[in-house]
């Protein structure tokens, strides 16, 4: 039986990346295209928001996945300072620039949604504001990365603030909820209720959100494929400098 | 502990040490508001709170890289690390330190400024008083920032980008009680919850800082 810490092994785990990542990115590119042509040409306008309501099929999908890979990132960061795998490591750091990514994502086709329907870019309420601040804790990870030399010491250092980061990033959550009552619109979907938004919007919002789920873990594990590519050519540089 | 607690503070009293530059900064940003939002005492009236608890934040923020920074040069931060003391203790003591040296003058101060700011009447005791609970968590929080950032040879503005947004509960509910305060309002939840968040910070944080120091030590 075989368990997944055996894909801890970089070898083990480039060999399944390796095979699996087309597949993923294919599939990622098939739900994409199908969901957001789905979404754009073959759905009704929807008689108060017009055509605008079509962006939902990109918003709702990033802001899921901005959140979504911040806990991915918490994940590794915990598997990294409990079991020392480096896979983990490199993994929430390949994380960290697409979850930043699909932040702004979120932010700017809100933006774009917000102009002509609440009639501004940008109001400071709860949900804006703490995609915000998730973004400034996006920022604040990936620059500790760079910062530090030493690999084992940057991962060590960015996992402790991934942890810290990620209580400080939910009493923001709530702490502006206090401080400001907002204009933007109760959850789209969640699983226990009764009724999400209409058939006709609601199935190809499940493809679109597939083909970003998709398209996240492809993103992720090429980076991470890539991060350990460089890892074993400086391994390998060094070795030489030795001999 | 007490005894290191002790050296911190004779440290930052003594010459170079910075103490009080914290203060002038914050001197200095309540002066240049009124310049960027112009001498109208009704606009700084409503937004003195707010610009008061921004003030010392910075204030806060501009003095963090020396909890940690002249030890880890001179190699005292290894020595302590192997002190019969635990690093977690260490911690508490060098936040402590910051927030005597740096927290409560801008907590002392900022009555002072308030007036400069035209505060209304009843926000002097609740300004004072969000101040006063609310910047050890801001020390604390910054000792763990100065702790991740600490062997870095430039280390200062990646210092701001990480602490920055680890600030803004207690901002949130900081300038909430000092605004409701100086409105007259009902405080509400706001001051028990920065309480709670402050106490939260001085009970955790160390951990997480401790850790850091020790990677950083490695």
């Amino acid at each position: 039986m075989s368990s997944m810490w055996e894909y801890a092994n970089p070898k083990r785990f480039m060999q399944l990346s390796g095979t699996v990542l087309p597949w993923v990115s294919g599939l990622a590119a098939l739900c994409l295209i199908v969901g957001l042509y789905w979404g754009f040409f073959l759905t009704p306008d929807d008689f108060r928001q017009g055509s605008t309501v079509k962006i939902i099929y990109l918003h709702v999908p990033s802001a899921l996945m901005a959140i979504n890979a911040w806990i991915m990132m918490l994940v590794t960061s915990l598997v990294w300072l409990i079991r020392r795998h480096h896979v983990s490591a490199l993994a929430a750091r390949a994380a960290a620039p697409v979850g930043a990514t699909f932040t702004v994502i979120a932010l700017a086709t809100g933006a774009i949604w917000g102009q002509p329907m609440w009639g501004t870019w940008w109001v400071w309420d709860p949900r804006l504001t703490s995609f915000l601040i998730l973004f400034l804790f996006y920022l604040g990870y990936i620059a500790l990365w760079e910062a530090v030399e030493d690999p084992d010491t940057a991962a060590d250092l960015t996992s402790v603030l991934c942890l810290v980061g990620s209580v400080f990033a939910l009493m923001s959550r709530y702490a502006v909820l206090f401080w400001n009552q907002g204009l933007h619109q109760g959850a789209t979907l969640s699983l226990d209720k009764e009724e999400n938004i209409s058939d006709v919007f609601y199935f190809p919002l499940l493809v679109s959100i597939a083909g970003f789920v998709l398209l996240f873990v492809a993103l992720v594990l090429l980076r991470t494929r890539t991060e350990i590519r460089a890892r074993r050519l400086r391994a390998l540089i060094a070795r030489e400098r030795m001999a | 502990m007490i005894g290191l607690l002790r050296r911190d503070l004779a440290l930052a009293i003594r010459a170079g040490g910075g103490f009080g530059l914290g203060l002038a900064f914050f001197l200095i940003v309540v002066t240049l508001v009124p310049f960027g939002v112009g001498p109208d005492t009704a606009i700084l009236g409503r937004i003195a709170p707010g610009i008061l608890w921004l003030g010392a934040l910075l204030a806060c923020l501009l003095s963090l890289d020396r909890i940690l920074a002249l030890d880890w040069e001179d190699g005292s931060l290894d020595l302590l690390a192997t002190a019969p003391i635990p690093l977690e203790g260490v911690v508490v003591m060098k936040a402590a330190a910051h927030w005597l040296t740096t927290g409560l003058p801008l907590v002392l101060a900022a009555p002072a400024l308030g007036v400069l700011m035209n505060l209304p009447g009843p926000g002097y005791g609740w300004l004072t008083l969000s101040l006063a609970l609310g910047t050890p968590a801001l020390s604390v929080i910054g000792a763990f920032g100065a702790a991740l950032t600490v062997g870095l040879k430039r280390g200062g503005l990646l210092l701001s980008l990480l602490v920055l947004p680890l600030y803004v509960p207690t901002l949130i509910f900081g300038a909430e009680v000092a605004r409701r305060g100086a409105e007259g309002l009902v405080i509400g939840a706001a001051l028990p919850l920065l309480a709670g968040i402050s106490l939260a910070c001085i009970a955790l944080m160390p951990f997480a800082a401790a850790a850091a120091i020790r990677v950083n030590l490695r």
